[in-house]
């Protein structure tokens, strides 16, 4: 056993830190930093897409025939982690972690050559049309309903919480194509065009003053039949495919440090009176520092796991939920680091782009909301109530 | 980067889970607990044939030259069968402690005795006032024509009752009166002038409170030349603590297993405890946490040979971590339960014990996550 990366992997880490210092701007890393939601918006994000892109790094899990960088396990860790360390923007996750792989698993040639360059180049922007003001937690209940007609199906119904759909162009979606005994089994997966007639998008504020997530409405909407991914009826296979995606992608711990970096310094600067000097704050702060050292060893093993080939099994809810935890402990803890400037509410968004200057510095202005927005953290992705349940099930075999 | 087992590691797991499954039943802890020495002598001698004695000496002294990631495969199975023979004090502090810090001399005397299982050592170090603070030492250790005299006294000197040499920490006086550096000297049990208070040790084994007074001992009873002891305490406790993170993985997964069983079995309102949601996620933390727990204990073991600080910040994270996740996994067995939990009638109690003296030992999370933050130097390591 070793915690030690080889001498390539030492030489792939230099590479990507070299890649990122000339290519992260300092405005993308202060748009980052001033960024409450967990996406950065579009223009951020899809310029750093681009960036990737162009190195041939623009889709870290994808196959090399597909543009994939063939990378190890190891290496993609290395990736992510320098990644957080520097601090880059947050690329919109449903094009090229989300429906990529299920395109690539599930997707005819012609989709697959349509839709994956666009994926890469950032030309499409995706948002995922999974639930439905009446099925959170039970998806498989959904009710949008998507009706044969000739080489159509004619949709309707509604989305909700669906992230960036109001920036999106594309979406992919669970729709019922079927009234079948188990419900499961009349789902499928479809692909939609946002700019197709019938679609309207409702925006929806989150606690902490962003516009990030909607609800979406589908009014007689016409998408072509070889629109849908796989066969029909197969979409809850596809969803769930996608979904462990969503939860095990796995590597959250180096993210979640730099987080808490970021509340440690404002815990040792004169702007919050030095914070940490309340030993109540440097205590809670080392629980979280080595929770996340926990959260860290865990990734580890699952990657080496991974690297010879093992199956890591439920162990992504376990990922998924302690990721969640620690990251609403560390907004927490901001909130308390920054004291009454907690107070201070600043409802214009951007935050990096306000045209008066704030009442408070600057860089305390996220704190509030993303402790506040970080709330949907043990929700959404399947919330922390249905990842024990999930582990109960897998791991215990209750 | 890897993780994974070893062929050779593998072979060390799956042959200590067999012997320890075979050998440590309920029985046997029962014939042990009132046993005035504290665990078996026969097995002990078991454990040298089966080079386990040996393991993490050096090859060079005679031993196998394994590491801290090879004592925790030996300690988690030491846990499931919840093990007192004195291997941590012998092998994982005393071995580590001679290696350190002993003479040339003194490794070739010491270290195959270790190994063949002719010699069990305690370490005396911990004092009353000191709490966990392991500089803090006031027993003495004064240069006399014919060796050294020792005053003060020690607590918690686990397999103190059984040890041929008890390794004492003393500040050693510089000649001026002060006390000076640390030093670590080999007393036997048995020397004029030694107190010994023995007792049962909580979750099995035994320990003593030593008082020493005017304890005389030879020139060569001090180990090595006289340098600071102390970085060497400091790393000997740091495998330690990583030694025993692992044995509390072993104690805390038989707990999980236990009660998973028994709330599978146990029937109320027409059906198994485990059919209630608030039951199944109980049982999801528990496995949550004896999963953290793994993880640290490994990391602990895998940063057992770092330079101090990051060693000092894996065994303090481990401790504190695997303290905090040990309590809840015991705790929740205990209740899920039900009043069986409580009663010596079930093993539950015993394994509960055991956690319990794993958190005291060596000082609980609260001394930990602060000596890990002020081993930091800052709050938060980029």
């Amino acid at each position: 056993m070793d915690l030690t990366f080889s001498a390539e992997e030492r030489a792939f880490e230099k590479e990507v830190r070299d890649f990122i210092a000339a290519n992260l701007t300092p405005e993308m890393k202060r748009a980052t930093a001033l960024t409450p939601s967990v996406f950065s918006d579009p223009d951020i994000g899809m310029a750093w897409q681009r960036a990737l892109n162009k190195k041939g790094w623009g889709a870290p899990g994808w196959p090399v025939d597909h543009g994939g960088p063939d990378w190890t396990p190891a290496q993609r860790w290395i990736f992510e982690s320098e990644s957080a360390r520097a601090g880059v923007p947050n690329v919109n996750v449903m094009g090229v972690k989300m429906v990529g792989p299920v395109i690539i698993g599930f997707g005819s040639p012609e989709q697959k050559n349509f839709y994956l360059p666009r994926i890469l180049s950032g030309e499409d922007y995706w948002c995922q049309g999974y639930s439905e003001p009446g099925s959170g937690s039970d998806l498989s209940s959904l009710k949008t309903r998507a009706v044969r007609d000739g080489d159509d199906y004619i949709i309707n119904g509604t989305k909700i919480w669906t992230t960036h759909a109001h920036h999106a162009n594309r979406m992919f979606a669970l729709v019922r194509t079927n009234e079948t005994e188990r419900q499961q089994d009349g789902i499928s997966f479809i692909l939609i065009d946002m700019k197709s007639p019938g679609i309207t998008t409702r925006p929806i504020l989150t606690i902490g003053g962003d516009h990030e997530v909607n609800q979406v409405f589908f009014d007689d909407v016409r998408v072509p039949v070889a629109n849908r991914v796989g066969e029909e009826g197969k979409g809850w296979t596809y969803g769930k495919y996608l979904l462990e995606f969503e939860r095990g992608a796995g590597i959250a711990s180096a993210k979640l440090r730099d987080a808490l970096k970021t509340i440690s310094d404002l815990a040792e600067s004169e702007v919050t009176g030095r914070a940490i000097d309340d030993p109540d704050i440097a205590f809670r702060m080392s629980e979280i520092e080595v929770d996340i050292d926990t959260l860290e060893m865990t990734e580890l093993r699952v990657l080496s796991a991974l690297q010879t080939g093992q199956n890591p099994g439920a162990v992504s809810s376990l990922l998924k939920l302690r990721n969640s935890e620690i990251r609403q402990a560390v907004t927490r803890l901001g909130v308390d680091v920054i004291g009454n400037d907690g107070l201070y509410v600043e409802p214009v968004r951007p935050l990096y782009r306000l045209n008066d200057t704030p009442g408070i510095p600057e860089e305390l202005l996220p704190v509030v909301p993303e402790y506040l927005n970080g709330r949907a953290y043990t929700i959404f992705g399947g919330s922390s109530e249905i990842q024990r349940e999930i582990i109960a099930k897998m791991m215990l075999g209750l | 980067m890897d993780l994974t087992l070893s062929d050779e590691q593998r072979l060390l797991r799956e042959s200590a889970d067999r012997f320890v499954k075979e050998t440590y039943t309920a029985d046997h802890r029962r014939r042990i607990a009132n046993d005035p020495l504290g665990f078996s002598a026969d097995l002990w001698k078991q454990f040298a044939e089966l080079g386990w004695l040996a393991l993490p000496i050096a090859e060079a002294d005679g031993g196998l030259g394994g590491g801290a990631v090879e004592v925790g495969i030996l300690m988690e199975a030491f846990g499931r069968g919840l093990v007192s023979e004195p291997y941590l004090s012998t092998v994982v502090i005393g071995a580590s402690l001679i290696s350190e810090c002993g003479s040339e001399a003194q490794k070739q005397a010491l270290l195959p005795k270790i190994a063949d299982g002719s010699l069990v050592l305690a370490f005396a170090h911990s004092e009353r006032q000191a709490r966990f603070d392991l500089a803090d030492v006031r027993t003495t250790a004064k240069r006399t024509p014919d060796g050294w005299r020792l005053d003060g006294h020690k607590t918690a000197v686990l397999d103190g009752n059984a040890a041929g040499q008890i390794i004492v920490s003393a500040g050693v006086d510089a000649g001026d009166g002060k006390p000076g550096r640390l030093g670590l000297f080999l007393m036997p049990h048995g020397t004029s002038g030694l107190n010994s208070r023995d007792f049962a040790r909580l979750g099995g084994g035994r320990a003593c409170n030593l008082d020493l007074r005017d304890v005389r001992l030879p020139a060569d009873a001090l180990l090595g030349d006289g340098s600071d002891a102390l970085p060497a305490v400091e790393a000997a406790v740091d495998r330690a603590m990583a030694a025993l993170g692992a044995e509390a993985v072993g104690i805390m997964q038989t707990l999980l297993d236990q009660t998973l069983e028994y709330t599978k079995i146990r029937k109320q309102f027409g059906r198994p405890l485990s059919a209630n949601q608030v039951i199944r996620h109980r049982l999801a933390d528990m496995a949550m946490q004896c999963d953290e727990a793994r993880s640290m204990a490994l990391r602990a073991a895998l940063m057992a040979d770092a330079e101090p600080v990051a060693r000092g910040r894996a065994a303090s994270g481990a401790k504190a971590k695997i303290g905090k996740c040990a309590r809840f996994v015991a705790e929740q067995s205990v209740q899920l339960h039900g009043a069986m939990g409580v009663t010596e009638e079930l093993d539950i109690g015993s394994y509960f014990k055991r956690l319990l003296a794993f958190d005291t030992l060596f000082g609980g999370s609260a001394h930990h996550y602060r000596r890990y933050a002020a081993l930091g130097g800052r709050a938060v390591q980029a």
